[in-house]
């Protein structure tokens, strides 16, 4: 574990006016730090002894806010957190109000939701990989992705009206039904999807320069990234195969059937490889779930204004696609809840990075900020 | 007056004319080029093509603030941008650019400088570029700049040796500095990339290192170190660093083409005996070879993930270096035994 105040403020006090070490401040208004994040760094050279991540530039105390406003209004503030995966956070807390309720889902809403959160996963994993190749230097793979993401957002806009907040479930079920003609769509681009991932991996897999910056790079061993709690991707490209869509399962997840791809050594590549895996595991969820669709209502009947018991707490976490996004909500008898604590992926993975580029260079260090694949709406929020 | 006077102006006009529309039209190429690779339209709205663009850029440019920095070095930092341009721009000197004509009765080459030095002239003026971007990384004040001129530093010197070496090998088996040497040859046996194409690959990828361009773009590794050395420079000052990449890569296009690809001549064709419209057609043919060299710089720059710092220098030292020499001793050997 690193020791975070072991770095000085500045170089006032001449800290470092014997070393060979210097301190650079990386962010907030860094290219590749994805939004507002800081790190502190010690270099000597091009190599980083130590690093410290600055957050709360983006904090909006949105915790608060949920306690200031009735469970079913607090949807659009989880869309605010990780912003390129809205409907997996808007599923997370909906799940939460539902087991406090005790609400039961309709198969339909169900199965439209595992459509909607596997959208958002490709989506969100798009996005990651766009950035992680820029950082890296490739720049065109960004273009390409984001030419499929667009399709797919559209299919979002086209269910309710939002591209990137979608604010797309409610306690109980769905606020709409699809559309008429969106399963087709939604089908047509899952047909389309695999053959535009090959694409991508014909300019990044076997690439000699791409794996000659992730191959080994950001090792984070099994037992390391379980203690900083590290889920998702990350945990699973270091070889521990956990994921809560298999393990707990939640709106079922139970009937359908995928692969969860884990890495071997735990490095920058392996992630990539597990993320790119994971995109086709969602392709085949979707076919899925478009095939058996079910007919039949999409809300739950529910009480006209919900409240939650006395002291009544959850906590439900289901797998978002940076790793485990889950709330944790206490009521105390009325409409709003009493406290609601999230347990973000985004912030938990953050905690690992002044572990993974221990004795790295800045060029990787750029490129271990990528594969974390943080949000810093969630890391803050 | 002097022909020879007017002779070597009109030289240097119609050469520097050449290069200073080398980045506005490149501006265009790289952007329109990455527009395609990347299945987008690029800029379309001015002119033909958007062929205006880098009109428009250039006027953007000129009237954007000129900042320095409070903590800038400013001598330094002011004279860095100029120090960029000049080896760019004097380095082509010494290309051949076309056949030999005669004006009043006088051969003369289509040289600007005929200089005996000849192509160790554009080493070293080229190896000047190197000052500049270190200076700006150091003027700038600025940790990333200076990061960013360390980087340059290194790797410049480092990949220059590569290239020298191998230039060299060309040089043994013509044995004359003079690059109009280096195409006579050329013309008599067969293009040079057939006959070394060690040496050929090693100053292909010293190229991409001495011009900064992706996949070696280290010193302005845009999401590592910002901008790199050019971070805190503005408005035209940054243009110029954006001018003087771009007609680096053109000279060194232009010197590669001269060793590697024949330069200004084809096979089976003779444009000597074609007076005036061989000197055009000779100019035409060079400047055909540095525009596809110069799509392939664009080509690999929007396809190729970014080397890092360490990697960089492995592959310059422990393998262009080698590979560079042991081409110069076989050289040098099949030279001595006649092959060449």
């Amino acid at each position: 574990m690193t020791q975070p105040l072991a770095l000085p403020e500045d170089d006032h006090d001449g800290l470092f006016a014997d070393s060979e070490e210097m301190e650079l401040s990386f962010g907030p208004q860094h290219p590749a730090t994805h939004g507002v994040l800081r790190l502190k760094l010690k270099i000597n050279g091009e190599r980083i002894v130590e690093s410290y991540p600055v957050i709360g530039y983006l904090h909006r105390g949105t915790e608060k806010l949920f306690e200031l406003h009735p469970f079913f209004q607090n949807i659009p503030h989880t869309d605010r957190m990780d912003y390129v995966a809205a409907a997996t956070n808007n599923q997370a807390y909906v799940g939460a109000v539902e087991k406090l309720l005790g609400l039961v889902v309709p198969p339909r809403a169900r199965c439209i939701r595992i459509i909607l959160a596997e959208l958002q996963r490709i989506s969100s994993h798009l996005l990651w990989l766009a950035t992680h190749a820029i950082d890296i230097g490739a720049m065109t793979p960004f273009f390409y992705t984001f030419r499929e993401r667009e399709i797919l957002l559209d299919l979002f806009e086209d269910y309710c009206g939002a591209r990137l907040t979608l604010n797309c479930m409610r306690p109980g079920g769905l606020p709409y039904d699809l559309p008429v003609g969106w399963t087709g769509r939604c089908a047509a681009l899952m047909a389309d999807l695999p053959g535009k991932l090959d694409e991508y991996e014909e300019l990044l897999t076997n690439n000699r320069i791409w794996k000659k910056r992730t191959v080994g790079i950001g090792v984070l061993p099994p037992e390391v990234a379980i203690d900083y709690g590290v889920t998702g991707p990350m945990l699973r490209g270091s070889g521990v195969r956990w994921d809560l869509r298999k393990a707990l399962p939640y709106d079922g997840y139970d009937e359908v059937e995928f692969e969860v791809p884990i890495g071997r050594n735990g490095d920058t590549y392996d992630r990539y490889i597990v993320r790119m895996i994971e995109m086709r595991q969602s392709v085949r969820i979707i076919n899925q779930c478009l095939e058996k669709l079910p007919e039949g209502p999409i809300m739950a009947k529910r009480p006209r204004v919900m409240k939650a018991g006395k002291d009544a707490e959850i906590y439900h976490g289901i797998e978002g696609p940076k790793g485990e996004i889950g709330f944790y909500i206490v009521g105390d008898g009325t409409p709003n809840p009493y406290r609601c604590h999230v347990r973000p992926p985004s912030f938990i993975n953050l905690q690992s990075l002044p572990e993974l580029c221990k004795g790295a260079l800045i060029a990787d260090l750029v490129a271990l900020i990528g594969t974390t694949d943080i949000v810093l709406g969630e890391v803050d929020r | 007056m002097n022909v020879d006077v007017v002779v070597t102006v009109a030289k240097i006009a119609v050469v520097l004319g050449l290069l200073l529309q080398v980045a506005p039209i490149m501006v265009w190429v790289e952007r329109r080029g990455s527009a395609m690779m990347q299945d987008r339209p690029g800029p379309n709205r001015l002119g033909p093509f958007g062929l205006f663009q880098a009109l428009a850029d250039a006027v953007k440019f000129l009237f954007k603030e000129d900042v320095t920095p409070a903590a800038a070095d400013k001598p330094l930092y002011l004279m860095a941008p100029a120090l960029a341009l000049l080896p760019a721009f004097t380095t082509s000197v010494v290309i051949p650019w076309g056949p030999n004509f005669t004006w009043d009765g006088k051969e003369y080459a289509f040289t600007v400088s005929n200089a005996d030095t000849g192509v160790l002239l554009f080493l070293a003026l080229a190896s000047l570029g190197v000052y500049s971007l270190v200076m700006a990384g150091y003027a700038s004040n600025n940790k990333f700049s200076l990061l960013g001129s360390i980087r340059a530093s290194a790797q410049l010197i480092s990949y220059e040796l590569a290239m020298t070496v191998a230039v060299l090998a060309v040089i043994i088996p013509v044995g004359s500095f003079h690059l109009t040497d280096v195409v006579a040859y050329q013309r008599t046996n067969t293009w040079n990339c057939l006959l070394q194409p060690f040496g050929f690959l090693v100053f292909c990828i010293a190229a991409f290192a001495e011009t900064n361009r992706l996949p070696f773009d280290l010193p302005e590794a845009e999401s590592e170190l910002v901008a790199g050395f050019h971070t805190e420079y503005s408005a035209m000052r940054f243009a110029a660093f954006f001018q003087a990449e771009y007609t680096s890569m053109a000279a060194l296009s232009a010197l590669g083409c001269t060793l590697f690809l024949g330069g200004w001549s084809l096979p089976w064709l003779n444009y000597e005996g074609m007076g005036w419209l061989g000197v055009a057609l000779g100019l035409g043919t060079l400047l055909a070879k540095v525009g596809v060299c110069m799509f392939v710089f664009v080509w690999v720059r929007w396809t190729f993930p970014r080397f890092r710092y360490d990697q960089l220098m492995r592959l310059g030292w422990k393998f262009l270096l080698p590979v560079a020499l042991l081409n110069l001793i076989a050289v040098s050997a099949m030279t001595l035994a006649g092959w060449l």
